[in-house]
């Protein structure tokens, strides 16, 4: 059974993010660049479905321009047997992100796609169900636990407060949460290991058309600034501080 | 051209957040709808009938909405869309869930956690996990939205008298099947919806230090417990506790932050908190810059002080 994982590459999430100069969109000049956390526990738990003998093969996929192959081989490192870059230098809408990997779904067939269940730039959350409609296979999102047995994916999903357990019948897409797992760190050999790990490169053209609708950002601004604190000399002058703001009865 | 909101039904009836997105429904203009489907719901639409602002009731009473399954509910969702021209649900778990399914099968580019409607087809919403505001404009046809519910007062629960009516069922899609949820029952409140949450950092020195310390004044405050990524990355607090862009957003009334330094993607996680706290030893610790109240202190003194003077 083969393992697609949808990988992003985005601001790092140690980064101060900041608009650009003319505030129409987020500076990425000069800034640390990253996979998407969330896309790590996607892949973490691709690789040890692996590992455990339920997957034959794991292919990490990103969408974007060549700079996404330091992403890639992060990937490779995890322990993903191949990467895939769909290469443009357009940013793509979630709608059409998801119309891209259903082309390549059918191409490469896999039975289980993975990602993160959102990504930490523009905090959508969409294109993993978006994929799952387009292909019409079932859906879950959120997942804090996944295992695979007779062709059905029993997935815990972190829901408002609490969790649920559903059943779904491969083949499925499935969104990473954070409690899924804690993605390895990466030690040299796997480094090394990964730069002879296969790592193609696709024009996303030739995947054929995936013409969707797409949002304009228009503008990105700093939500207002919160009005400056106190410092204050003790314990005391808090806990009357906080009453006098009705925060503590 | 009417707007249908996607209702949320749990043990305890129709959800507040539901009717937060009908608020942010009638802000778009045209009539307000909703749809309310599950099973045995029929006494939460005379319930719903009464809501301000509400005109009709679509209400889909068969097994297979039971669970809220977006397998099932999207085929109805999408049936029913063509007689409307937006479809809303509030930004949580469920509407997350199911809107983003709807909006594939509509053709449609979905605006997902709108805070703010700046006209029909214009929108803020956070990006950074609130680190930035995005101005986003939707292209013509549909549209599919998600909304904050924290953002939108809920519509009011009477002075309403919406007209209920039947829908078909579209059937089980037969790809999911729902086996159990499990709703936590904590004697502390739960993390994203707290109104005190207190936090530590990587200071607190280990997973004991962290627990035995923070866990008294958590539950003499009824306080969720936090932690930053720092902490989780180290094994003192469990992942689910994290606070921040790749963790819980949250937005409590206080938000004590004990030894945390302030990264940036902590802070986007608390930002919307009505007050901050700060303790921490170092006062260049960048989390004072955010904070309403900061003590440059010992975390380790100021907690047993803090507890003593909420006992007087």
């Amino acid at each position: 059974m083969k393992i697609l994982v949808q990988i992003k590459r985005v601001i790092d999430y140690q980064v101060t993010v900041r608009p650009t100069a003319d505030g129409r969109n987020v500076e990425t000049a000069g800034v640390k660049m990253s996979i998407n956390p969330f896309d790590e526990n996607a892949l973490e738990a691709a690789v040890r479905l692996k590992e455990a003998g339920l997957a034959t093969e794991v292919l990490a996929v990103a969408i974007g321009s060549a700079a996404n192959q330091d992403v890639l081989r992060h990937a490779l490192a995890m322990g993903a047997d191949r990467a895939l870059l769909l290469e443009t230098e357009h940013t793509l809408g979630s709608l059409q992100t998801a119309k891209a990997l259903k082309a390549l779904v059918a191409r490469e067939a896999p039975q289980l796609v993975l990602t993160g269940k959102q990504a930490i730039d523009d905090d959508a959350a969409e294109t993993a169900q978006m994929l799952a409609a387009l292909l019409d296979w079932p859906q879950a999102t959120f997942a804090s636990a996944i295992t695979l047995a007779d062709g059905v994916a029993t997935v815990v999903r972190e829901i408002d407060g609490g969790q649920e357990t559903l059943q779904l019948n491969l083949p499925a897409v499935i969104s990473a949460d954070l409690r899924l797992n804690d993605p390895r760190f990466i030690k040299l050999p796997a480094l090394m290991m990964a730069k002879k790990k296969p790592l193609e490169t696709l024009p996303l053209a030739e995947l054929g058309a995936v013409e969707a609708p797409a949002l304009t950002l228009e503008a990105v601004n700093e939500p207002p600034a919160r009005p400056a604190g106190r410092v204050l000399g003790n314990v005391d002058e808090l806990v009357a501080a906080l009453r006098a703001a009705k925060v503590l009865s | 051209m009417s707007v249908l909101v996607i209702a949320e039904i749990d043990t305890h009836g129709l959800k507040t957040a539901t009717r937060s997105a009908i608020s942010a429904a009638a802000q778009l203009g045209g009539e307000v709808h909703v749809l309310l489907a599950g099973e045995n719901i029929q006494g939460i639409a005379l319930q719903a009938k009464e809501i301000k602002g509400l005109s009709k009731i679509l209400v889909a009473d068969s097994p297979e909405y039971a669970q809220g399954i977006a397998e099932n509910l999207s085929p109805l969702v999408r049936q029913l869309a063509a007689d409307y021209q937006t479809i809303v649900a509030a930004a949580t778990s469920f509407g997350k869930n199911l809107l983003p399914r709807v909006a594939a099968l509509l053709d449609v580019a979905m605006v997902s956690e709108v805070t703010q409607i700046l006209a029909p087809r214009r929108f803020v919403r956070p990006i950074y996990a609130g680190n930035l505001n995005a101005t986003v404009a939707a292209p013509v046809g549909q549209l599919v939205l998600t909304i904050r519910p924290t953002t939108f007062a809920p519509a009011e629960l009477q002075g309403g008298a919406a007209e209920v009516v039947a829908v078909a069922s579209t059937g089980d899609a037969g790809k999911a099947r729902f086996v159990s949820r499990e709703l936590a029952v904590s004697d502390r409140p739960e993390l994203a919806t707290a109104k005190v949450v207190i936090s530590g950092g990587r200071s607190l020195g280990s997973k004991e230090a962290f627990h035995a310390t923070l866990t008294p004044l958590a539950e003499q405050l009824g306080a969720a417990i936090g932690a930053t990524r720092a902490a989780v990355d180290s094994g003192m607090a469990p992942n689910d506790w994290q606070v921040g862009q790749t963790g819980t957003v949250i937005a409590p009334e206080l938000y004590i932050a004990f030894g945390v330094s302030g990264a940036a993607q902590h802070v986007g996680g608390i930002k919307d908190a009505k007050i901050i706290v700060a303790v921490n030893t170092d006062p260049d610790a960048p989390i004072f810059k955010v904070a309403d109240y900061g003590l440059v202190a010992d975390l380790f003194t100021v907690i047993p002080a803090l507890q003593s003077a909420l006992k007087g």
